[in-house]
Formats: structure tokens, C-alpha cells, sequence
């Protein structure tokens, strides 16, 4: 079976590489798999992964330019496994609790309302987890999308909460509310006033188009530079209260131990912080010696990605990369970097300054500020995580071969 | 009535200043939205708070919940009991005096021993569980189950009733294993993403 399997991925591999010769690309599909192969000069494809209780899809980070990503290729998470059919015409969304006017808005009366358009990446809690590096099922297809590709940027186009909650009339005590979805599973999650007061919209567009059904047709929140659970989908209900609800996804799912913690949760996280990836050149494809333009994505919870570095020997040494206009607070911002691979081994990746001034950290210093030392990651199963966002290291070695050294 | 005009409306004065302050913002769209009534808000509101303000009446008990447990749950969850499992993680983890706590290293982390609060266990199922057929369940089937899970997870007694009254009064063993103990925004320690 083993044996197969790697016979099927050096022939993989060799057709893959001769594809990338006779294209003259400086990078070609690695042949990880009968997928990966596929993917190649053909039309970038969204991942999915099934589970019970999760469908998940990952956006092809390595295959995508620029920052705004199709609104067919943003990744989703799905928990109850299916799309809501919601009639337009049907759907209310309600604001009420703590409110001096209790009020129920139509999908059509929501677009009458002042609107913004704005781009702002979304990201999963659990993007980039411990837990997926070096998963190594080799049918998924290119690892960059499946490591780091829950995350997407789009402009989304509707009215602020704000002034939704203005129409209502916030009371005194108001100071959190819960939102509810229309899905099967009514997902609810609480936000604190202060955010929804400053920027987040009920979005009913996507990079110009109504917002597709894996996106929360027909409204949705978009809670710029948090984690995405809070961005519930197909919004019905927003109740004001006056202290956090503790719904089940922050208070259970979605919270964590953690050792610096001493041992107990850390629930709400909100703002993720300072992160960047190199999406190309990444593990899955494959070098070929000369000029390479190293390119990716770098993000950050707090506003706008003030610096890119870029460093080809392991963390050595780095320099300045390019950030390409626009750069946007809270947005995917695009970097590149001129290279030329000489054929030896080489360790590159991308690090962050956010405009906070916060730097993304190594993987040690990460561990450190965790309380962790850098061998317990090396258990089995690794210790799970969320706002991972340590400086991700891709390994090239000298066969133009390129692995995940996260965990190397 | 001697409980007197005199105490009754300075409240009043008082109450109607507090509600015309709120107001005394006017809407800057009217005409947009309909406004809803309480009844309407009560034919939907099913976000349950910590101190289970908006439960429903009704009530169960454990051995209730036993029984609907086994036929609406079981498929999916197991038993229910520590010794079997079903397609998914089970749903007792912890057990009498041996409360789980959550974990950082490898184990799934999950169950209502887990929970802070005695009403997530009820907001939860009442809105998502089954996934075939969530909100199917009646108000005492929930109680019912809830009380199922927290006498096997070990946080009740088997023939403790679980209603509107009891229920948010359930002192849950994991109450003290996050942080902060209250969550608050902006987070006092910084970095902000910690
Ligand atoms: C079809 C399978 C299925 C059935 C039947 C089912 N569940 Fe679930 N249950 C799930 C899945 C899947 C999840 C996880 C959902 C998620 O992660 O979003 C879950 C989660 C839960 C949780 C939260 C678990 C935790 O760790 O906090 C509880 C509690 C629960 N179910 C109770 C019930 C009860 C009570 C019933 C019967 C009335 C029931 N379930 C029936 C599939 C099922």
C-alpha cells in the first residue's frame, strides 16, 4: 500500500516537474497527489473537507493574486452540515432587548439603509492550528490551502450595526449583545457593544454580488479583524443585554486551555493578532533554480500591516519585502519579495508589524508567551490551539521539493 | 391603598425620565422597520443568559430524560454513560467529584462537566440538537435531558428536577476554569489578541 503509493508519487512527481519545464514557470505543482496534479494550470479550486459535525472549505491561497479572493474560493465553515434555504422575501432581522424600540427590518429595507463597502479579511479561530501541519493526507491537495487557507478577504457592501442599533434606541444598561443565525442549528454568538458600535456591518454583498449562500444569504455580520465566529451568518435576531450571554460556542467550543493559563480557558478571544504567510513559493510546490518572486499575505486584527520582512536563511537574517497598495486596516495585504534560488537548501518565510507596532512571533517566542516549551509540540496529538499565528518557515531542499518546517 | 401616591410617583416621575432620556434620541430613518410587539419578541427569543431569565416553564428529571436520551440521542452520542460510545465524543467525561476541566495537551475537551454555566447545556440542545430536527424537542424534554446529562456527568442527584427555578441554580464544577472569571472588552491585559 505505502509502497504504491510513493511509486504513484514519484511518477506524480516527474510528470509534475516536466509540466513546470515546459511552461518555464519557476515553480511547478508538486505531485502530491492525483488533486494537487489537477489543480495545476487549471482553474483554482476551493478545498472542502467533510465531517460529521463540520464542512469546512479552504480557500487556495497559492493560487490566488492580489487580495480580495472570489467569493466562490472564501473558505466556510459550516457546523449543522447544510445550507439553510432562506426565502428573501421571508427573512427578518430583529433588533431588540435592551432597546427603547424593538424593531424587525426586511432584507429590501436594509439595502434602503445607508450603506458601506469595505474590505476586511475574515478569518477561522482555528485557521493554521498545530493540529493541520504536516497532516500529510496526501488526497488534499496543496498544503498552503489547507494549513493557512481559512482565511479570505472580500468587500462587503451593507449598512453598520450602528445604525441599526441608533433606530432602536440603546437603554443604559446595554452593554453586549447575541446574535442568531438561520441556520439549522440557530448559531449564536455574543459581541460586545463597543465593537458593534465601531465597525461591524450586516453585510448583503460580496465583492459586488449578494452574498452567496456558504456566506450567509441573505445578512450576515462582518466583525472586522476578529475571529470569524463572531460574523454570524444568515442574521435573524440581535438582542441587546447587558452582560456577556456565554453562548455555547465561546464558552465551550471555542475556548481553550492553555498552560500559561494555568490550565484553565481562555474564552472570547476577540482580535487576532499580527500574522503573514509566504503563499508561493509553499510546501506542495516545486523550485526551479533561478529568479523566484517570493509573494503572500499579511494580515493583522489591529489595523494596517505596517511592514513585511522576508528571510531565505531560516530566520538569519531578513529584509524589507514590498507591500503592495492597496494596504487596508484589517485587510489581507499583499507582499512580495525578489529571490533567486541557487539550488541549496533554504528555509524562507514572512513576519509582520502591525500598526500597533505588535511583530508576529517565532514559534519560540510564541511558545513562550504560552508558557510552553518548544518539545511539547511534538506530542502526539499536538497541542491544540487557535489564533495560531507564528511565523510559518517553508523548507526547500535541494530537489526543489518544498515541506512545512513549522513543527521541523 | 396607604402604600401611598407619595412613594409611587417620584418612581413614576423617575421611571418615565430614564425611558425619555433613552428616547430622546429620535430615529433618523422612520418609516423603515416595523415595530415588534412583546409577544412577538417572545414567539422567537430563545437566547438563554447565565441567569436563565428567558427559560420556559417546565421541568424533568433524569430518568425522563433517560428515556428520551435513548431514543433522540443515542445514535449519535452513545449511551450517554462514561462506558459507551456512540459516532461521536461522548457527552460524560467527567464523573461525581471528578469534574472535567477542559485540557491543552491532545484531548478533546468537551461535555457539559465542561460548561460553565448550568443553561448552556439547555440553550444549546433547545436550539441545535437533534441536527435533524433541531427545536423539536418540548420545553420539559429539554429539562429532561439536561437533568440526564448533568446526573451522569455528576453534577446532580438522580431525582433532582430540573426547572425554570432550579436549573440556573445548578452550581457547575468547571465555573471557575476560565479567564477572565467575567469577560470584558476591551481585555485589561495586553497584547489585545493574547
Ligand atoms: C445526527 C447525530 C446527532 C444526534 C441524533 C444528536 N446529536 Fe448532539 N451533537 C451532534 C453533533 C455533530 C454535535 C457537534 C456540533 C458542533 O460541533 O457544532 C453535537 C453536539 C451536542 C452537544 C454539545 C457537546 C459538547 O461537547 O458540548 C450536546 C450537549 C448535544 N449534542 C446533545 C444532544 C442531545 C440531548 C440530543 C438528543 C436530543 C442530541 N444531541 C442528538 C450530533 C447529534
Amino acid at each position: 500500500m505505502n509502497s504504491n503509493r510513493s511509486s504513484r508519487r514519484r511518477f506524480l512527481k516527474q510528470t509534475a516537474a516536466l509540466a513546470g519545464v515546459a511552461t518555464g514557470a519557476g515553480l511547478a505543482v508538486r505531485g502530491q497527489s492525483a488533486q494537487a496534479q489537477h489543480l495545476h494550470g487549471e482553474l483554482p479550486r476551493r478545498g472542502a473537507r467533510y465531517t460529521i459535525d463540520h464542512m469546512t472549505h479552504y480557500t487556495p491561497l497559492q493560487d490566488y493574486a492580489g487580495i480580495i479572493t472570489p467569493a466562490s474560493l472564501h473558505f466556510m465553515q459550516q457546523h449543522s452540515s447544510e445550507f439553510p434555504e432562506i426565502d428573501v422575501r421571508q427573512h427578518r432581522l430583529t433588533i431588540h432587548g435592551l432597546v427603547d424600540r424593538p424593531l424587525s427590518f426586511t432584507v429590501e429595507e436594509l439595502k434602503q439603509l445607508p450603506s458601506v463597502s469595505r474590505i476586511h479579511f475574515l478569518e477561522c479561530h482555528g485557521n493554521s492550528s498545530p493540529a493541520i501541519h504536516g497532516a500529510g493526507d496526501p488526497n488534499l491537495g496543496l498544503p498552503v490551502q489547507f494549513i493557512h487557507g481559512m482565511t479570505s478577504c472580500s468587500e462587503w457592501t451593507g449598512v453598520p450595526l450602528s445604525v441599526l442599533l441608533k433606530e432602536a434606541g440603546l437603554q443604559k444598561e446595554a452593554s453586549w449583545l447575541v446574535s442568531e443565525g438561520g441556520d439549522a442549528g440557530k448559531f449564536s454568538h455574543t459581541l460586545p457593544l463597543a465593537k458593534a458600535m465601531e465597525d461591524v456591518i450586516v453585510a448583503y454583498g460580496q465583492n459586488g454580488e449578494p452574498l452567496r449562500v456558504e456566506q450567509g444569504y441573505p445578512v450576515r455580520l462582518v466583525v472586522p479583524g476578529w475571529e470569524a465566529p463572531f460574523s454570524v451568518k444568515y442574521l435573524t435576531h440581535v438582542k441587546v443585554v447587558d452582560q456577556p450571554y456565554m453562548a455555547w460556542n465561546e464558552s465551550m467550543n471555542h475556548s481553550v486551555t492553555r498552560p500559561d493559563l494555568r490550565d484553565k480557558a481562555r474564552w472570547y478571544h476577540f482580535q487576532f493578532g499580527p500574522k503573514s504567510v509566504v503563499t508561493r513559493p509553499s510546501a506542495g510546490l516545486e523550485m526551479l533554480r533561478g529568479y523566484a518572486q517570493i509573494t503572500g499575505l499579511a494580515w493583522s486584527g489591529a489595523g494596517v500591516i505596517n511592514k513585511v520582512e522576508v528571510s531565505t536563511d531560516g530566520g538569519g537574517s531578513w529584509k524589507e519585502a514590498k507591500r503592495h497598495a492597496p494596504v487596508l486596516p484589517r485587510a489581507h495585504t499583499r507582499f512580495t519579495f525578489d529571490w533567486a534560488w541557487d539550488g541549496q537548501e533554504a528555509v524562507i518565510q514572512s513576519r509582520c508589524t502591525d500598526e500597533a507596532g505588535e511583530v508576529q512571533p517565532s514559534l519560540a517566542e510564541l511558545s513562550k508567551d504560552w508558557g510552553m516549551h518548544l518539545e511539547d509540540w511534538k506530542k502526539t496529538p499536538r497541542p491544540r490551539a487557535i489564533h495560531f499565528n507564528a511565523i510559518q518557515p517553508w523548507k526547500i531542499a535541494r530537489d526543489g521539493s518544498i515541506s512545512d518546517a513549522m513543527f521541523a | 391603598m396607604p402604600c401611598s401616591l407619595k412613594f409611587l410617583l417620584p418612581a413614576m416621575i423617575l421611571a418615565g425620565s430614564v425611558a425619555a432620556l433613552a428616547q430622546s434620541q429620535p430615529r433618523v430613518y422612520p418609516g423603515l422597520g416595523t415595530p415588534l410587539s412583546q409577544a412577538d419578541i417572545q414567539s422567537f427569543d430563545r437566547m438563554i443568559g447565565p441567569e436563565g431569565k428567558e427559560l420556559p416553564p417546565g421541568r424533568g428529571t433524569a430518568k425522563e430524560g433517560a428515556a428520551i436520551f435513548a431514543k433522540r440521542c443515542e445514535i449519535c452520542h452513545g449511551k450517554g454513560t462514561n462506558e459507551e460510545n456512540g459516532l461521536l465524543r461522548s457527552l460524560v467525561i467527567g464523573s461525581p467529584g471528578k469534574p472535567y476541566r477542559g485540557a491543552f495537551y491532545g484531548e478533546e475537551r468537551n461535555g457539559p462537566s465542561y460548561y460553565p454555566y448550568a443553561t448552556i447545556a439547555w440553550d444549546y440542545i433547545n436550539r441545535a440538537m437533534p441536527p435533524s430536527n433541531p427545536g423539536s424537542l418540548a420545553p420539559n424534554d429539554v429539562y429532561a435531558v439536561v437533568a440526564f446529562l448533568y446526573y451522569w456527568n455528576g453534577i446532580i442527584k438522580e431525582n433532582d428536577v430540573m426547572d425554570e427555578k432550579t436549573l440556573p441554580k445548578v452550581v457547575m464544577p468547571n465555573r471557575n476554569g476560565f479567564v477572565p472569571a467575567v469577560p470584558v472588552y476591551p481585555p485589561e491585559k495586553k497584547p489585545s489578541w493574547y
